[in-house]
């Protein structure tokens, strides 16, 4: 699990237990906050502005496989037991559109301008840890180089961000195979574990961060004793050994003594090549660029679009596409995200959330293939 | 803080004027820019910029010109897609988008005391042209200078006027060769490759450090062709050409494998990207 910096001496109050979720909800939007928070919408749950506490799918569950998200009712009284949607927090913090710049032409000038964006002091609220990571890597690209993102880290900056541990796994999750989860340990401001209904407490709260200390010290509840931690921690020891898909260990190495297997061309037969993973994969970052011009022909806008690394004009040079078979361009996607990513960035580029696994329209399973590959002899 | 961020700055081009058009061939033209209200871009002999024409788009372009002389910033244009189109059409006094410098260099200044070999094909003369003009200036540092050309045809060879000054001015030996011609041509007629076993003839070839650029499949094979004759692969520099939409890194569009081609590249060394050349559709 990895960690988004901190003050130093933050995360040293003491853990708290609280009864009810909508009383944290309740105290931001009382300071003034926007808060994104998972909610029910058009058949998924997904983040969404939330301006009023009861609109949490208390009692909702997802059902995941390949190919397959449903929701349905679980357990009225649990308010977190469903997992991950298809957009998560990707589509807020880096958006799907967005304008970079627009230029004016006067007379024998040429005048660039910056676009702004605005991003009011925000709650992230219900990331779950596999997401936490997710946006760790994604600031690892977008922050931390030599080239920054200057929007994605504002974002970010001007955020507080509530981890719900995960209590419960479903078929697709393997974020215990990528040590991403269930249980994040740092790199949050707060985090909740919602206790199981036979131990009394309904809700363990703890911080990582100045900005979560000081809402610790505002909320009152009682001192969290070491019954309530080993509570939590057992919850999350299950959530992981229900899992089971597994990574292989070696798969970042072994990708790359594979690039002409045949299993590459295998996938491809079902892969339709639609870039539903890469839309619903919380790392992947790659974007397009869009000239948009107006009538008068005097302003120009460059926009910024998502890109899928599917799409056959991605790789495109003048004679045609570098990567027109779509073997190639799987092998692109899945090399990427588990092998050279740990060349760029030093970590994996999947976090385990199994998103790339649930909305792909044919089921392609990425573990599977994973140990198909690695089944298969070398080059 | 500020509540409103402006969006990456490095995107954002700077105003550029055109001071000078060079008709190079029927498709290929030369820009000369000059910065409006800046200072001259310093670059690196092998670096690109992101070169923008207005209300068309982007692409990367090579520095072409000498490196020594940033004032006279030059990019050399084919006549492609729709912005290299835009940008081949424009007149002196016309006013482009530019960012950069991007990316690596032709590492000549460390190959003191080697023979230098540079190898073109077409228009990849364009990125050479300024690790040759940062060789000539400091002729002495090196045992020999030697460059091979493949063209199409003798009505495609880039820049003939100014190798026929380097020609004659004898600081460094030429091999032009052309992939069909009339008899006009006096030259030889064949791929690049075929001009090596000439070129290095009398050179000991663990003294030999060798750039190539021009088409993939030309780089590849002529740096095959080269470890065979005995230049070491560490020796070997090849200049990239992927598609790139930010030159920062950020978009993965010009992935080589582990490399940004942006960032990591243009330039590489053949070492380090042996492997993934020799497999269809990295």
């Amino acid at each position: 699990m990895e960690a988004l910096p901190n003050t130093a001496d933050a995360g040293m109050t003491r853990p708290r237990l609280i009864d009810d979720p909508r009383d944290l909800l309740r105290h931001f939007l009382g300071q003034g906050y926007r808060i994104l928070a998972p909610q029910e919408r058009d058949g998924v749950i997904d983040p969404a502005p939330l301006t009023e506490p009861e609109a949490l799918p208390r009692g909702r569950v997802d059902d995941q496989g390949p190919g397959h998200y449903r929701l349905r009712d679980g357990d009225p009284d649990r308010w977190f037991d469903y997992v991950v949607g298809p957009s998560g927090w990707k589509a807020w913090l880096y958006p799907a559109r967005r304008k970079l710049w627009s230029a004016e032409r006067t007379d024998d000038r040429l005048t660039f301008r910056d676009a702004t964006t605005a991003w009011p002091k925000t709650v992230l609220f219900g990331v779950r840890p596999c997401e936490l990571a997710a946006i760790a890597r994604q600031r690892r690209i977008f922050a931390e180089g030599p080239y920054v993102d200057t929007a994605f880290a504002e974002r970010l900056e001007r955020s507080i961000i509530v981890v719900v541990q995960c209590a419960r796994s479903a078929p697709t999750c393997f974020c215990a195979s990528m040590d991403t989860g269930p249980r994040a340990v740092a790199g949050y401001d707060l985090a909740l574990t919602e206790l199981p209904a036979d131990h009394g407490a309904a809700f363990l709260v703890e911080s990582a961060s100045q900005a979560g200390d000081d809402v610790l010290h505002t909320l009152g509840g009682a001192t969290a004793r070491p019954r309530d931690h080993a509570a939590a921690l057992d919850l999350s020891r299950a959530a992981a050994a229900r899992q089971t898909r597994t990574m292989p260990d070696d798969i970042a190495g072994g990708l790359k003594l594979r690039l002409e297997s045949p299993v590459w061309a295998d996938i491809a037969s079902r892969c339709l090549t639609c870039g539903n993973c890469t839309l619903a994969c919380p790392t992947c970052f790659c974007s397009d660029v869009e000239e948009v011009s107006d009538l008068s022909g005097d302003h120009a806008e460059r926009w910024q679009l998502w890109d899928s690394c599917f799409n056959s004009d991605f790789s495109f040079i003048h004679g045609g596409p570098v990567r027109s078979s779509p073997a190639a361009r799987y092998r692109q996607w899945m090399t990427h995200k588990l092998s050279y990513w740990h060349d760029q960035f030093g970590s994996s580029g999947c976090v385990g959330c199994g998103r790339c696994i649930t909305w792909c329209p044919v089921g392609i399973d990425l573990v599977a293939e994973a140990d198909r590959l690695m089944a298969e002899g070398t080059d | 803080m500020p509540a409103e961020a402006a969006i990456s700055g490095s995107m954002r081009p700077q105003p550029y004027r055109v001071t000078e058009v060079l008709r190079e061939l029927d498709d290929v033209v030369t820009l000369r820019l000059a910065a409006e209200d800046r200072a001259p871009l310093p670059f690196r002999p092998g670096q690109f910029n992101m070169l923008y024409a207005f209300a068309t788009g982007e692409i990367p372009v090579s520095i072409s010109g000498d490196p020594s002389r940033p004032d006279e910033l030059l990019h050399t244009v084919r006549r492609v897609g729709a912005v290299s189109s835009a940008l081949a059409q424009l007149e002196r006094g016309a006013v482009l988008g530019l960012r950069g410098p991007f990316g690596s260099h032709w590492p000549v200044e460390t190959e003191r005391g080697r023979h230098l070999l540079f190898v073109a094909g077409g228009l990849g003369l364009a990125p050479l042209r300024p690790a040759i003009c940062r060789a000539l200036a400091r002729r002495a540092d090196y045992a020999g200078i030697t460059l091979v050309l493949g063209a199409r045809s003798p009505r495609e060879i880039l820049y003939a006027w100014q190798l026929a000054g380097w020609a004659a001015a004898g600081a460094m030996k030429i091999h032009v060769c052309v992939d069909h011609a009339g008899p006009e041509w006096g030259g030889p007629v064949g791929v690049v490759t075929s001009q090596f076993p000439r070129a290095l003839d009398g050179i000991a070839p663990d003294r030999v450090s060798a750039f190539l650029c021009g088409p993939e499949i030309m780089m590849r094979h002529g740096c095959g062709d080269l470890e065979h004759l005995g230049i070491h692969p560490e020796r070997m520099w090849i200049s990239m050409e992927r598609n790139m939409k930010c030159a920062t890194g950020l978009c993965g569009h010009c992935q080589f494998g582990a490399d940004f081609v942006c960032r990591d590249g243009p330039v590489f060394r053949y070492r380090r990207v042996r492997r993934p050349l020799g497999i269809r559709e990295v």
